[in-house]
């Protein structure tokens, strides 16, 4: 079994710790150093290796269970789900992070809703020119 | 035997000056606990309480299923109690100091004592008087990590200690739960600690519980929202808004029970919401303080 996860946890990140878990286990499976079916740390290893609580631990794997990333067996621990396809839904939630950052920021300048898809669509039409 | 670490119920102290009063409180086997409190706000009475070192007036206090001050010495055998007043034998070597302890408790591991010299960057061989303050909570803890009680009781155990020394005691804390047998309470007005490594948090102002849960429920349900307001709207009072700070066309809310659904009971009143922002365990922690002092002045 990996008993190093390579999972860092940032302080300076504003987010949840439960949240950089799961993203980080995420990559780990898209990048493919997780194939389906690895045996991952023990929530209480991963704990104690991040110097983090067993709860914050346990809320990661719970809710990446949940989205089918990783199975947990009782009393076999954890392990990457059979035909576990984090790569969309990893990009689908930046995807959405970076959206709720842009609404944020357009609501502190004032923009209107409308102003804001108009600046959206800008963007994606000048990426697509860019790669003409 | 209940597989609760430790049972408070109805807890009672009173003294001249100060009344710690009716305290309920439960530690599952296997969690580890901060305690959070001003100074003054009866952290250690509860944590002498919980030892046995002064006795409550109410209640019943139960430590790994025997109670408390009843059976205390049998209770004692099994817990490990670190407390910044704690002192070691300045004369002395940290190396007297285990041989000292270790005949004392049959679950004394000299192999790990060793290697938590190691960790803890110790030399046994040193006296205690030419330690610093960090390596002397160091030396106190590595005496009860040795024993490997199985429940450990720490009092303001990273006060006062540097980046580094923190970070050795916190990860020696987490290593210690590992096994899932092993609990811990330990109290701090460092919430950064207690944020990183607890699972369970209580919070405790003037000898009363004002707060306890788990910590990821603290996480979640504590927000602070910010709002654009028009100057004739009126804000609706909704349920768990804890502050409410207008200033301008800005107002900025606390609440301790945060549902989605606020957003739209508040644009409904004309208000618009701009950010909803989570919180960091210390301002939770005095937000529900000043949330509360206001509400016994009013």
């Amino acid at each position: 079994m990996d008993m190093h996860s390579g999972i860092v946890i940032s302080k300076a990140d504003g987010r949840p710790m439960y949240l950089q878990i799961m993203e980080q286990v995420n990559q780990r499976v898209a990048v493919g150093d997780w194939p389906p079916g690895h045996d991952i740390p023990s929530i209480r290893q991963l704990a104690v290796e991040l110097q983090v609580s067993v709860i914050t631990v346990k809320r990661a794997y719970l809710e990446l269970e949940r989205e089918g990333v990783i199975v947990t067996q009782h009393g076999k621990g954890s392990s990457i789900a059979i035909g576990a396809h984090p790569g969309p839904a990893l990009l689908a939630g930046n995807l959405g992070r970076h959206l709720t950052e842009a609404a944020r920021l357009a609501a502190a300048l004032g923009l209107s809703d409308r102003q804001l898809t108009e600046r959206l669509r800008n963007a994606a039409e000048q990426l697509k020119e860019e790669r003409q | 035997m209940s597989d609760l670490a430790i049972r408070f119920s109805g807890v009672g102290k009173d003294y001249p000056h100060f009344t710690l009063d009716n305290i309920d409180l439960e530690l599952p086997a296997g969690g580890i606990m901060g305690f959070i409190g001003a100074n003054g706000a009866g952290k250690s009475t509860t944590i002498r309480i919980l030892m046995g070192l002064i006795h409550q007036d109410r209640g019943t206090v139960e430590v790994l299923g025997r109670p408390m001050p009843k059976e205390q010495a049998a209770i004692k055998a099994d817990v490990g109690y670190v407390s910044e007043d704690m002192r070691l034998y300045k004369s002395a070597t940290l190396d007297w100091h285990m041989k000292f302890v270790a005949p004392i408790y049959p679950g004394w591991d000299q192999g790990y004592a060793e290697e938590l010299l190691k960790r803890f960057d110790l030399k046994a061989e040193q006296g205690i008087k030419g330690l610093s303050h960090g390596q002397r909570v160091k030396a106190a803890l590595l005496l009860v990590l040795a024993r490997r009680p199985r429940l450990l009781v720490l009092d303001e155990p990273t006060t006062g200690l540097d980046p580094v020394a923190r970070h050795e005691v916190l990860g020696e804390l987490m290593a210690v739960l590992a096994d899932e047998r092993r609990t811990i309470l330990f109290s701090s007005h460092n919430t950064l600690d207690v944020e990183q490594i607890s699972d369970q948090i209580t919070f405790i102002d003037r000898g009363r519980i004002i707060a306890a849960d788990d910590k990821e429920s603290f996480l979640d349900r504590w927000r602070r929202v910010r709002l654009a307001v028009p100057t004739e709207v009126t804000l609706p009072a909704l349920p768990g808004v804890i502050d409410t700070t207008r200033s301008g066309h800005l107002a900025v809310i606390t609440v301790d029970r945060y549902d989605p659904a606020m957003a739209a009971a508040y644009g409904e009143a004309g208000a618009t919401v701009s950010v909803v922002e989570p919180m960091t365990l210390e301002e939770i922690f005095v937000a529900n303080v000043h949330g509360r002092r206001e509400r016994c002045a009013a």
